[in-house]
């Protein structure tokens, strides 16, 4: 079951449906109940990170070059990381 | 060695759970329980019982401390009554589905309203479908064995699920009676040290009560049904070494008198005793009727049941609570149920009786079962009736 993302069958369900392996949320990607996913125009980021702190899904981090960039296979696509970027470099744009 | 003792039923409710060396009481008052909780404790102020009593604001507040106690590996019990319950109900299936132990006792009380304070089955009824186990006692000894079952049979690792036990409020909490107590060391023999399957410690790490994403629910609703079916033949192991060391012998349907009756009466609780004297008195009066009484409420008894109606032409089936606009009342529309596939079934006949305090007498069961055997194979009119109700 450890390898499993979740039983297959209901025999293979724990009692009481018990975890044993700490953080496994981690391998439920979330990003797949995106509609609309965030594109980032650096020129325009100022690094203040205001996304990083107001991301609701925690996944947002900083790269190498210090730009905050949203992990996809987390970001729910909710926008609030666009909506709260003052200086307009984020914009989110339907998937598909 | 065991003794007799004359006490107050609730009471000995309370020295039966603490005869197993219970960890945590988590219980808030309310009539007709009360006394269980009170006398638990002044066994536990008194020196008597190395436990925590945690003085919660509310049941919603008992059973989710009785919940963390258990998740952390602690032997846990908790006690309440109708409205009590109610407000239980939100951690009732939470208790069931994280596979916790917490046996609670149940002194049965109507539910509001009108308020009434008085006894009848609505409490538990209203919880059916919670995943608990549920036991109904007939009387004071039978509260006190079930109370020293309940933490083996609850515990198993087969069966890992919380358990009540039913005892009628006033009719069972509030009377004295004289009872056979087991001693500690019986107890100790009988009922093992808790070892849980796991329990919330830094040291081994472990989630409890998680979220369940629609990928997995219809399995994990087949796993916690499953569990709670095969907890019956756990009971049954259980029961038999009860039986086996105090003499005292449980199974989920007793018959009473039942050789070659053609009509029979099903009982719960309180109802047992009285219904017993009624079957003398009809064997008098040389009507063929016999007497079954359900003690095993959830896991059902389906098989039991098939085997204890065999032969016999009408089945009376006693309710105290009321499922309103339904086919039946709760445990009439149960038995029907698990009778409707039987080739050869008997006439099922539900009545409501007692409810809110209402009394239950001898000369009603009688009453029921002379009518039934006059009516034959006669359908009654509605699928159920409120027996002696005023202006019909």
């Amino acid at each position: 079951m450890a390898d499993k993302k979740w039983p297959e069958i209901w025999q293979e369900v724990n009692p009481g449906c018990m975890v044993f392996m700490p953080g496994n949320t981690r391998e439920y990607h979330t990003g797949s109940w995106r509609a609309q996913r965030p594109v980032y125009d650096f020129p325009k980021c100022i690094k203040c990170g205001l996304c990083y702190i107001l991301c609701p899904e925690g996944c947002i981090s900083q790269d190498e070059e210090g730009y905050f960039v949203a992990d996809l296979d987390y970001c729910k696509g909710c926008g609030i990381c666009a909506h709260e970027c003052w200086p307009g470099a984020i914009t989110m744009i339907e998937e598909g | 060695m065991t003794t007799r003792v004359g006490m107050e039923i609730a009471f000995a409710a309370a020295e039966a759970a603490a005869l197993c060396r219970i960890d945590v009481i988590a219980a808030y008052p309310i009539t007709p329980n009360t006394h269980i909780p009170e006398h638990l404790s002044d066994i536990v102020a008194d020196g008597r019982l190395d436990a925590e009593f945690i003085c919660v604001e509310s049941e919603h507040s008992a059973l989710s401390a009785c919940c963390g106690a258990s998740a952390v590996g602690a032997r846990v019990f908790t006690a309440t009554s109708s409205q009590g319950l109610l407000f239980m109900g939100e951690v009732m299936p939470i208790v069931s589905a994280m596979r916790l132990p917490v046996v609670m006792a149940l002194g049965n009380r109507a539910l509001s309203g009108p308020i009434s304070i008085w006894n009848d089955h609505s409490d538990v009824m209203s919880q059916r479908d919670m995943g608990w186990i549920s036991l109904f006692a007939s009387n004071g000894q039978e509260v006190v064995d079930m109370i020293i079952q309940a933490f083996k049979i609850a515990e198993n690792r087969d069966v890992m699920l919380p358990l009540n036990i039913n005892l009628d409020g006033f009719q069972l909490t509030h009377v004295v009676e004289p009872m056979l107590f087991p001693d500690q060391e019986e107890v100790d023999k009988f009922l093992p040290e808790y070892q849980p399957y796991a329990s919330l410690h830094p040291d081994h790490v472990v989630s409890m009560g998680t979220l369940g994403a629609p990928e997995i629910f219809n399995e994990v609703m087949k796993a916690k049904d499953t569990a709670l079916i095969n907890s019956k033949k756990v009971i049954l192991k259980i029961w038999k070494e009860w039986e086996e060391q105090f003499g005292r012998r449980y199974e989920p349907i007793q018959a009473y008198k039942t050789d070659g009756a053609q009509v029979l009466l099903l009982t719960m609780g309180s109802m047992d005793e009285t219904a017993e004297a009624a079957i003398d008195e009809l064997h008098k009066r040389n009507i063929s009727a016999g007497l079954l009484k359900l003690k095993l409420w959830r896991p059902f008894p389906t098989e039991e049941l098939r085997k204890a109606v065999k032969g016999a032409k009408v089945l009376a089936v006693m309710d105290r609570a009321v499922s309103f606009g339904g086919a039946a009342a709760p445990v009439g529309a149960e038995i029907r149920s698990a009778l409707y596939d039987e080739p050869d079934r008997p006439l099922i006949i539900n009545e409501i009786i007692g409810l809110g305090g209402r009394d239950v007498t001898e000369g009603d069961f009688v009453q029921i079962v002379e009518k039934a055997a006059r009516g034959g194979k006669a359908r009654p009119k509605e699928a159920y009736e409120i027996y002696g109700v005023r202006g019909s």
